[in-house]
């Protein structure tokens, strides 16, 4: 069973991909909320910080 | 040998980079950009032979590079390319030096100046903030009263960068442009950038196709690539119906997520290979 973490914003069930790694983002399916993942054992998230002016490629 | 992957979010380009290291068995620790304090003068990450940057943070990139080679750690990319490449004026200014060939560019420091070198070009005008990514704020201005109220609107976004005026010539686009991959000296993949929006970032919805690598726009962005400092860069270029190929951006911390399928080539094996080749001893 794919693991799976609880929303901060929503407390919604946040399914993790099979290949999750830690700082990638998640979108949460019940508010749309975007998720870092901040821990896999235990799964947890925090609110993922806001787009900046000097975010980029 | 030992890598260093220094980031701050993790995007999808980061995870491939991060599988290539793992398939080939490369020894590498993530460095979080918003836990790292660097202690100057010291250099306590010399057991890197090489870090790669990939920060979400234009600013964060910079420093980091900065110090990262002063400490005399091999980086990709190098210091003076991101500082170039997350600039617009001084990625213009190294194209023209080194002979280029990119659309008009004017640069103005005031919103009186700006609106004649505006009316000099001719309309329309791309301006666009001299640092900045994604396709933000960028402003296609059609006529003097719509110059008027953007130079307005950017005197009240409250930082300096945004008076300081990069003017592009609007180049007539076929409803595309094209993203090509350069890592060292070969241009390594090119995609087609499709939008019926006259911004074609990826980022910004537009659709991907395979773009065939000829040898001029090989040449046209090897040679970009030099002029901005090497290393591993993605490149706007412009398909004029009179000039041919032109150089829009260079981007330093490529985005190349929605090119390995249409292209078929394995970008984060390319760059591995020029990360392992770049690192020290």
């Amino acid at each position: 069973m794919a693991k799976s973490g609880t929303c901060p914003e929503c407390e919604g069930d946040v399914e993790l991909p099979a290949d999750a790694t830690e700082g990638e983002i998640v979108s949460c399916p019940d508010c749309g909320a975007e998720l870092e993942l901040t821990g896999l054992e235990p799964v947890e998230f925090e609110l993922a910080p806001e787009e900046e002016e000097d975010w980029g490629e | 040998m030992k890598v260093g992957v220094l980031v701050s979010r993790v995007r999808v380009e980061e995870k491939l980079l991060f599988k290539e290291l793992d398939k080939r068995g490369v020894d590498y620790d993530r460095l979080d950009d918003r836990k790292l304090i660097f202690e100057l003068g010291q250099n306590h990450l010399s057991q890197y032979d090489v870090i790669v940057e990939r920060c979400i943070n234009h600013s964060r990139a910079l420093y980091a590079l900065k110090i990262l080679e002063d400490w005399g750690i091999p980086t990709v990319n190098r210091y003076q390319t991101a500082e170039v490449c997350g600039n617009k004026i001084l990625t213009s200014a190294a194209l023209s030096r080194e002979g280029v060939p990119q659309p008009r560019v004017k640069v103005a420091f005031t919103p009186d100046s700006a609106i004649e070198a505006m009316e000099e070009m001719g309309y329309p005008v791309v301006l666009k903030p001299g640092v900045g990514s994604w396709g933000r704020l960028l402003s296609k201005i059609n006529d003097r009263e719509a110059a008027e109220t953007v130079l307005e609107h950017k005197q009240l976004l409250g930082t300096y960068h945004h008076s300081i005026f990069y003017i592009q010539e609007y180049v007539e686009k076929p409803g595309r442009d094209i993203r090509a991959f350069v890592v060292g000296d070969e241009t390594i993949a090119a995609i087609y950038r499709q939008s019926p929006h006259w911004i074609t970032n990826t980022a910004r919805g537009g659709s991907a196709s395979v773009c065939e690598i000829t040898p001029e726009l090989n040449e046209i962005c090897v040679k970009a690539a030099h002029a901005v400092g090497g290393g591993v860069v993605a490149i706007d270029v412009f398909e004029d119906p009179d000039r041919g190929l032109l150089i829009n951006e260079v981007n330093y911390t490529m985005e190349y997520r929605n090119s390995i399928e249409p292209t078929g080539v394995d970008i984060p094996a390319k760059i591995v290979d020029y990360v392992l080749a770049t690192a020290k001893g």
